[in-house]
């Protein structure tokens, strides 16, 4: 399935309103019943649209699908998404409580498994558990507090607009009862609707937007109790790895597995249906090593004597790759997807050109838990626990897999010990489904980090070459950029060899300068592993690119380099797609443009914070440097500026500041996490996320030679500055947008620092 | 053939083969699930546990090198210097997805015992064994600085 992407482009014709100021399109609701304490609905609550109901099945508000009041008080909430490390499982829920009233120590959550028609879109990806669920968690516990009130009042014969629900309690007069006391009566009425309720004043709020709530699951994690995807046990179950193809598209020619029966433990050996690209999220195949224990099974998979066949791809080798990509950012495209102006004419009568290639190397997500799923199988069904970002997708993959119905597949949501897109991809569960059905007990697939490294979904690697035309005075008059990269496509489709309408949003036909004369060209290349989606997703490469780029721009020119990225900026406007040749696809993040379109005013105001919170323009010693990047993505807005510092030969961030619009934000404190990890996440791939091919296999194996930043050398000062906005200025995306500013960041700061300027992902840690 | 260990506290009898590390021990045939496999090659720290009151990664100890030592795991450790810790952890909500705090906060307690009161040198040399994908360091550092007040007391 292709969840991430099944997101239709927003109609054109809202392209023509984006003029008119933001303002202008907030629906506002009708007056709702006021209760006691409340205001009303058009007061407290601008709708506002949004891409959540585009997604599969939708966004749903029904309380008695999320909430549940027990006699004692407990408030149960049901979380749909899945947890990774963004906080969305405690922040949704929070929501929910605060609207409600609900006191969040008797609060407890529940996680949902798989099961988008009753529970609505359950892809947690494209930074969107927020920006799509923030009205949706309101609406929920504003339903409860409605009908809770109005339970009170049928009992106690007074008016339900003057009850008052506060803090678990709910009052009128004389007459007091707890949550609990009131459940049965008040989750029986019927579900009030939107217009019908009555929301909290900000001001009012006590969990959303303070940052105060703790993470849920904060205790279980600090005393070994939380449960990922290895900890779910079942009696009788076993452990299997999978010794799988090298190189994508390959197979098993022939095996010997005498060697690996004969490891004590080993109890069987089953061989995988190999996939033929495009092949989705179906396993690769190979061999699987059953045993009553992982280690068992890791001595049997080393013990199998296999001979593969390498298949078409078994030739790919990055290095060469990448410089046929080099050759072919470098001509004229064959494909053009935004055209603005006369690029031609302003190349031809241009007082100067300058011009650039940046490259980046294939990354694997390496979340810290490798891929893992038990999976069950009986002839009654499916049950999996795996750690998985979209369960209903797995749930009907596995169901395709096994040949049942998607009804006779449950899929359990542990939490994931990172995600990062890897774990979009429920590969490892769909395995874990075969091998059970195989051997006939549960089955848990564990993989190792190799196999982790080696058999990811890889970030794409690309080539993006910016030309710009200047005129005597040293303004842009023209830019073209050629964007050269695998697509995601080919993992589910015939590869045509071109980037698709996702993948030319996220920073290149949205290149946000005010510039006449703009062509956004793509380059053909053809994918030789899977590619898939990584934190951040086509947005690194392009901020890598631009970013760089403007740097390198304004030392050619003579510029401060923050002058520069606002003389580009331009004027603060509010970008037409349609008057800057735009294609007629774009695709605003799923968005409805008109509510979140490219607003360059916002752009500049966070370049503006994190320079001035960084001190631009102050001398900086020997050796030091400091280097800025904007870029916009998943509708935030993200400015970092970068302090290098090199020590010994070695790149040291000592400091960085980001500045952060992201609309109304309901949990500051995980955006200050989540900002913290795209800084250690940045300067990762900066210096070292570099997988690489030969002869069509991975050479990188484990973290020795993939290697992350540590304590020993992270960012550490790291400054997060949020722009304050009320709720009527929707939420946006938070987890994926801090991390693409920070690699061209961190090469502005080091060309400052030593002279030396990088152009190519990774760029190593040493100078 | 049996192997006698001392876990959490209790004798406990593993039969597991003498080679097999004991981070599959812990979590495969005991159960214990706190310890958590990340890399297998001593690179991540995921699998932390202290053996002796030493952080060691269990994932490359085998099981016959620990028999009779006292080894201590995330799901029970306790003491002043552990509560601390996981106090501190706590109200700094040091957490993101979690997966490598069990080795990280072993880590911790290791520094703790032997260094009270760490200086952000300490602490970098001490937990630059300790992976972290999401990326908490930030906290961390500021936790065990906490933590270290706190026992200072
Ligand atoms: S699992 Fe032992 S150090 Fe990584
Ligand atoms: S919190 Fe996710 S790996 Fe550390």
């Amino acid at each position: 399935m292709l969840h991430f992407l099944n997101q239709a482009p927003q109609p054109a014709e809202g392209f023509t309103i984006a003029k008119v100021s933001r303002r202008g399109f907030l629906k506002v609701s009708g007056a709702g019943l006021a209760l006691a304490g409340f205001a009303t609905t058009a007061e407290a609550f601008p709708r506002w649209p949004h891409g959540g109901h585009a997604m599969p099945h939708g966004v749903r508000t029904d309380p008695l699908v999320f909430v549940r009041v027990d006699p004692d008080g407990t408030v149960t909430l049901v979380a749909h998404r899945s947890e990774m490390g963004t906080g969305s499982r405690t922040s949704l829920p929070m929501i929910m409580a605060d609207e409600m009233e609900a006191d969040w120590t008797r609060v407890v959550i529940e996680q949902a498994p798989g099961d988008e028609p009753k529970y609505g879109n359950q892809d947690t990806d494209g930074s969107r558990s927020l920006r799509h669920h923030i009205q949706m968690a309101r609406q929920i516990g504003a339903s409860v507090r409605h009908m809770l009130a109005h339970a009170a009042a049928a009992e106690w014969g007074v008016p339900a607009g003057e009850v008052a629900v506060e803090a678990h309690m709910v009052r009128h007069g004389s007459h007091e009862a707890g949550f609990g006391d009131l459940a049965e009566a008040a989750m029986a009425l019927p579900v009030p609707a939107f217009e019908d309720l009555a929301f909290k004043s900000p001001s009012d709020f006590r969990y959303i937007g303070k940052g105060k709530v703790q993470i849920t699951d904060l205790r279980d994690i600090t005393t070994g109790a939380a449960v990922y995807g290895a900890d779910v046990m079942l009696d009788g179950m076993q452990v299997a790895v999978v010794a799988r193809p090298p190189v994508v598209g390959g197979k098993v020619k022939s095996f010997d597995d005498t060697a690996a029966r004969a490891v004590p433990g080993v109890s069987a050996v089953v061989e995988l249906p190999h996939s033929i690209p495009p092949a989705g999220f179906a396993p690769l195949g190979g061999i699987a090593v059953v045993a009553s224990n992982t280690w068992a099974a890791m001595k049997g998979r080393d013990a199998l004597q296999i001979e593969w066949d390498g298949g078409p791809h078994a030739g790919y080798d990055t290095q060469a790759f990448l410089a046929e990509m080099v050759a072919t950012a470098e001509q004229p495209a064959d494909t053009v997807f935004r055209n603005q102006g006369d690029v031609d004419a302003a190349f031809a009568e241009a007082a100067r050109t300058f011009g650039q290639t940046y490259t980046q190397a294939h990354m694997a997500h390496a979340p810290m838990e490798p891929p893992v799923a038990l999976a069950s199988v009986t002839a009654e069904g499916a049950e999996i626990w795996a750690p998985v970002q979209s369960p209903y997708a797995c749930r009907t993959d596995v169901a395709k897999a096994l040949e049942i119905d998607p009804a006779q597949v449950k899929v359990n949501v542990t939490l994931l010990g990172g995600g990062f897109g890897r774990k979009s991809k429920h590969d490892f569960a769909i395995e874990a489904a075969l091998v059970s059905k195989a051997v006939g007990t549960p089955v848990r697939v564990q993989w190792t980090r190799e196999d982790d490294i080696r058999h990811s979904f890889m970030h794409t690697v690309s080539a993006e070459r910016i030309d710009v035309a200047l005129d005597g005075e040293g303004k842009v008059t023209a830019w073209r950029h050629n964007s050269v990269a695998p697509s995601i496509l080919s993992t589910f489709a015939p590869d045509g060899g071109h980037q698709f309408f996702i993948e030319q949003g996220m920073g290149h036909v949205d290149m946000p300068f005010d510039i006449p004369n703009v062509r956004c060209e793509n380059g053909a290349a053809l994918a030789h592993t899977r590619i898939g989606w990584y934190r951040s997703v086509s947005n690194v490469p392009r901020a890598w690119a631009v970013g760089s780029f403007v740097g390198e721009l304004a030392h050619e020119l003579g510029r401060d380099e923050k002058q520069m990225w606002l003389d580009l900026i331009g004027a603060p406007r509010v970008v037409d797609p349609v008057a800057e040749g735009y294609p007629e696809d774009f695709w605003d993040y799923g968005e409805p443009y008109q509510a979140f379109p490219i607003d360059t005013g916002r752009l500049a105001n966070v370049l503006d914070m994190a320079a001035d919170a960084i001190g631009w323009g102050r001398e900086m010693p020997e050796g030091e440097g400091l280097g800025l990047c904007v870029h916009r993505s998943f509708v935030s807005y993200v400015a970092c500026a970068a302090h290098v510092r090199v020590v010994d030969g070695t790149i040291r961030v000592p400091e960085m500041h980001f500045a952060i619009d992201a609309g109304f934000i309901a949990n500051p404190e995980r955006v200050e996490s989540q900002l913290q990890g795209a800084a250690v996440m940045g300067m990762t791939l900066a210096l070292h996320s570099g997988i690489h091919y030969e002869a069509g296999a991975v050479v990188e194996s484990n973290f020795h030679d993939y290697e992350m930043v540590r304590a020993d050398n992270y960012p550490e000062n790291v400054h997060v500055h949020m722009v304050p906005h009320g709720f009527g200025v929707h939420s946006t995306g938070v987890g994926e947008p801090g991390v693409p500013p920070v690699a061209p960041a961190i090469a502005n700061a080091l060309f400052k620092a030593t002279g030396q300027r990088k152009r190519a992902l990774p760029m190593g840690a040493q100078v | 053939m049996a192997t006698q260990l001392r876990i959490n506290g209790k004798d406990v009898e593993v039969t597991a083969p003498p080679d097999t590390p004991l981070l599959w021990v812990l979590r495969d045939e005991i159960g214990l699930t706190g310890t958590k496999f990340g890399c297998g090659v001593a690179s991540c720290g995921a699998c932390t546990v202290h053996v002796d009151g030493e952080p060691t990664r269990s994932c490359v100890l085998p099981v016959e090198a620990v028999a009779g030592a006292e080894i201590t795991t995330i799901d029970a450790v306790n003491g002043t210097v552990a509560e601390a810790v996981q106090k501190a952890w706590r109200e700094l909500d040091v957490v993101q997805c979690g997966y490598c705090q069990s080795g990280q906060i072993m880590s911790a307690i290791g520094l703790l015992s032997q260094n009270p009161s760490p200086t952000d040198q300490d602490i970098d040399d001490a937990m630059s064994g300790n992976a972290c994908r999401c990326a908490t360091y930030h906290r961390i550092r500021a936790a065990i600085h906490r933590a270290a007040d706190t026992l200072e007391g």
